[in-house]
C-alpha cells in the first residue's frame, strides 16, 4: 500500500473544474469517469443509501478490477465480486446483514482466493477516510491493537507517542480515485442535502479525487441557499449529479423508503444453493436484461417497492 | 442439585427460547442511568428490554451514528446502520463521530454477540481454521474490535463446546489477550472484558489471570452441564449462585417487541 504523495492530491485537486456549473448526467456518461483499475470509495452503509444505480451502471458498462472500500459491505459487495468489477473490498464488515446469515457468495469467492476481503475495523475505516479528508498521510488511534485484524492489514503502524509514550495505531490515509455517494436531493452543481444517516460520506466526499452523485431529486440552486446549512457535500468537491429516483434499491435511503425486505430474501434465496450460479442468474436478471433503471425497478415489483416506500416514510410520523 | 427435575421441566415445556433466556439475563446486567454502545440482534433487544423495565435512563449508541433511540416495538431494525435505528434519538453523528466516543470515554458498557470466545474473552468473528486458508470466512469486526478495545464489555452468545474454545482461531475483537496484563502492553489500557451471558450461565474473569470463570448458572444448568459445553478447563466454584428465570413480565416485552422473533426464534 503506498500514500499518494501530498503534492499529487493537490494537483489532482487543483486540475479539477471546481466552479458552480451543472454537472447533470445519465448514469452511463457518470460510469465513463470510472476507469478500470481505479480505486472507487462507495457511500451508505451495510443496506442504506447505498448508490446501487451506480454500481449498477458500473456492472453494465463491464468495469474491471476496481479497489473498492466501504464502511460497510451488504449485497452489492456480492455482485461486484461475482460481476468482476472487483476482486478486492476494504471494509470493516461484509454480509448481506445479520438476519440473512453470513453471505454465500462472499464466501465462495473469497474461500477460494477468488477475491480478496480486506478487514479493518470500523474506526479505522472512518479515520483512514478523514486522514484522506484531512490532507494528512495518517491518524492515530487506540484500537485494533493486539488483534489479528491489525496482522493482516497492510500500513497500520504502531508507534510509541511522542508526548506520552504510550503506543498508539497509525491508520493511511485513504484517498479514493473516485467516490460514488446517492443522496435524497442535490442541485445541478453537487450540493447535497443528506437525510438522516451520513455514515462516512462527508469525509468520503472530501478525501475523493472525484465524486460522482446520485439523488433521488434535483432541486434548485435557491432551495439549497435557503438553508445551507442543510448542505453536508459542497459542490466544489463534485464532478457529476444523477438524478435516480429509487436510486437505492433494494436498499434504503433515509424517510422515502426501507429496505425491500422480500427482494432481499429472493436475493438470499437465489444465491444460498448455489452462489456462484444464482449471482449470476440474479445479474442477469436484474442487471444485465434491463432496458434501464425504470426496468430494473420494474423487475423488482411495484407491490415491493410502494410498500418499501409507505414503511420508509413512517420513520417521521410521530 | 435440582438439575434433573429442572431439566426435564425446561424440555417438557420450554417457557422460553435460549435467545430470550439470553435476552433477559443479558438485559439485567445493564444498569439504570449507563452508556451502552449495542450491537444488533441480541445486544439491541436486551438493551431495548432494561430500557423498558429497570433502566428507563439507559442511553443506547449504535455504531450506524445513533444517540440515545427508542427503537418500536415491531420494527427492529436488520442492521445497525438502518433508520429504525434512530427512531426518536438525540442525535446523529457519523459513524466516525459515534466510535470517537468510545475512545474519547463516553461509553459504559459495550455489547455484543459473539461466534467464537476464548478462555480469555478474546472474540473470533472473521475465520474459522486458518486465516490465510479459512474453512469459513467470517463476516469480520465491523465496530466490534473498536467496542471491545475501548470499552467494558458484554458478550451474548450461545454455550456451545465449538464456540467457547482454548485459543481463538483469530482475535477479531480482542479481550485479555494471553491474559495477566498483556491486554495493556498491547496498548490497550482501558476496558476489556466484563462479562459473558450465555444459554448456561453468567461468566466472568479472575482479577489477576483474566481467565473465564462461572459467576452463576441459569435455572436447572449443572456445574457439570456447563464444563461440558465449554473447550477448555472451567472453574466452577461450589456455592455458585443461580440466576432467578426469566419472569413473564420480560417475556412478554420480549415478544412485544420481537413478535416475528428476528433474533429470538
Amino acid at each position: 500500500m503506498t500514500i499518494p504523495s501530498y503534492l499529487e492530491l493537490r494537483r489532482k485537486t487543483r486540475e479539477r473544474d471546481r466552479s458552480l456549473r451543472d454537472k447533470v448526467m445519465s448514469l452511463e456518461e457518470a460510469a465513463a469517469l470510472v476507469a478500470d483499475g481505479d480505486s472507487l470509495a462507495i457511500g451508505g452503509c451495510t443496506a442504506s443509501r447505498t448508490p446501487m444505480a451506480m454500481i449498477w451502471a458500473l456492472i453494465r458498462a463491464g468495469r474491471r478490477d476496481l479497489e473498492v472500500s466501504r464502511s460497510i459491505v451488504s449485497t452489492e459487495g456480492d455482485l461486484l465480486y461475482a460481476s468482476g468489477v472487483s476482486r478486492h473490498i476494504i471494509t470493516s464488515w461484509f454480509s448481506q446483514g445479520i438476519v440473512w446469515g453470513v453471505s454465500k457468495v462472499m464466501r465462495a469467492y473469497t474461500e477460494t482466493r477468488r477475491a480478496r476481503f480486506e478487514e479493518w475495523s470500523h474506526m479505522a475505516m472512518g479515520l483512514r477516510y478523514r486522514a484522506g479528508a484531512m490532507g494528512v498521510p495518517f491518524m492515530p488511534m487506540r484500537s485494533m491493537l493486539g488483534s489479528g485484524v491489525l496482522d493482516r492489514t497492510e500500513g497500520a503502524k504502531a508507534m510509541e507517542c511522542p508526548f506520552t509514550g504510550e503506543t498508539l495505531l497509525l491508520v493511511p490515509a485513504l484517498n479514493p480515485e473516485v467516490a460514488i455517494i446517492h443522496v435524497q436531493r442535490c442541485d445541478a452543481y453537487g450540493n447535497a442535502q443528506i437525510d438522516g444517516l451520513t455514515f462516512m460520506d462527508i469525509d468520503m466526499a472530501m478525501a475523493a479525487n472525484k465524486v460522482i452523485l446520485t439523488t433521488e431529486r434535483i432541486v434548485s440552486n435557491e432551495q439549497i441557499r435557503r438553508h445551507p446549512d442543510q448542505t453536508k457535500i459542497g459542490f466544489f468537491t463534485v464532478d457529476a449529479v444523477v438524478e435516480v429516483p429509487f436510486g437505492s434499491a433494494p436498499h434504503e435511503c433515509y424517510g422515502l423508503y426501507e429496505p425491500f425486505y422480500s427482494h432481499m430474501d429472493l436475493y438470499a434465496q437465489m444465491t444460498s444453493k448455489d452462489p456462484d450460479m444464482g449471482a449470476q442468474a440474479y445479474l442477469d436478471r436484474f442487471y444485465h436484461e434491463p432496458k434501464n433503471w425504470a426496468d430494473y425497478l420494474g423487475r423488482i415489483g411495484m407491490a415491493e417497492l410502494l410498500d418499501a416506500q409507505r414503511r420508509g416514510s413512517g420513520i417521521y410520523d410521530d | 442439585m435440582t438439575t434433573e427435575r429442572a431439566r426435564i421441566s425446561l424440555s417438557v415445556a420450554p417457557a422460553y427460547t435460549g435467545s430470550e433466556l439470553l435476552a433477559v439475563m443479558s438485559a439485567r446486567l445493564l444498569k439504570d442511568g449507563q452508556t451502552v454502545f449495542a450491537g444488533v440482534g441480541i445486544p439491541l433487544l436486551a438493551a431495548i428490554l432494561a430500557q423498558k423495565t429497570h433502566a428507563p435512563g439507559l442511553t443506547i449508541l449504535f455504531e450506524g451514528g445513533v444517540i440515545g433511540p427508542f427503537v418500536e416495538a415491531g420494527k427492529l431494525p436488520p442492521s445497525t446502520n438502518e433508520q429504525r435505528c434512530s427512531r426518536r434519538a438525540n442525535m446523529l453523528v457519523s459513524i466516525t463521530e459515534v466510535l470517537l466516543l468510545l475512545q474519547r470515554g463516553y461509553v459504559d458498557v459495550g455489547f455484543m454477540g459473539g461466534a467464537q470466545i476464548d478462555r480469555f474473552g478474546n472474540l473470533n468473528s472473521s475465520f474459522i481454521g486458518d486465516a490465510e486458508n479459512p474453512k469459513i470466512r467470517l463476516p469480520g469486526t465491523g465496530g466490534g474490535n473498536d467496542i471491545a478495545s475501548l470499552a467494558d464489555m458484554i458478550v451474548a452468545m450461545k454455550h456451545e463446546k465449538r464456540r467457547f474454545v482454548e485459543k481463538v482461531d483469530f482475535i477479531t475483537s480482542p479481550g485479555f489477550i494471553d491474559g495477566g496484563d498483556t491486554r495493556a502492553q498491547a496498548g490497550l489500557p482501558a476496558g476489556g472484558m466484563f462479562r459473558v451471558v450465555t444459554d448456561l450461565g453468567i461468566l466472568g474473569f479472575a482479577a489477576e489471570s483474566r481467565a473465564m470463570t462461572v459467576l452463576a448458572l441459569h435455572p436447572g444448568v449443572s456445574a457439570a452441564d456447563i464444563k461440558a459445553n465449554t473447550g477448555f478447563d472451567l472453574p466452577v466454584p461450589d456455592d455458585v449462585e443461580v440466576t432467578p428465570a426469566p419472569t413473564l413480565g420480560e417475556l412478554a416485552i420480549l415478544r412485544e417487541l420481537d413478535p416475528e422473533q428476528l433474533y429470538t426464534a
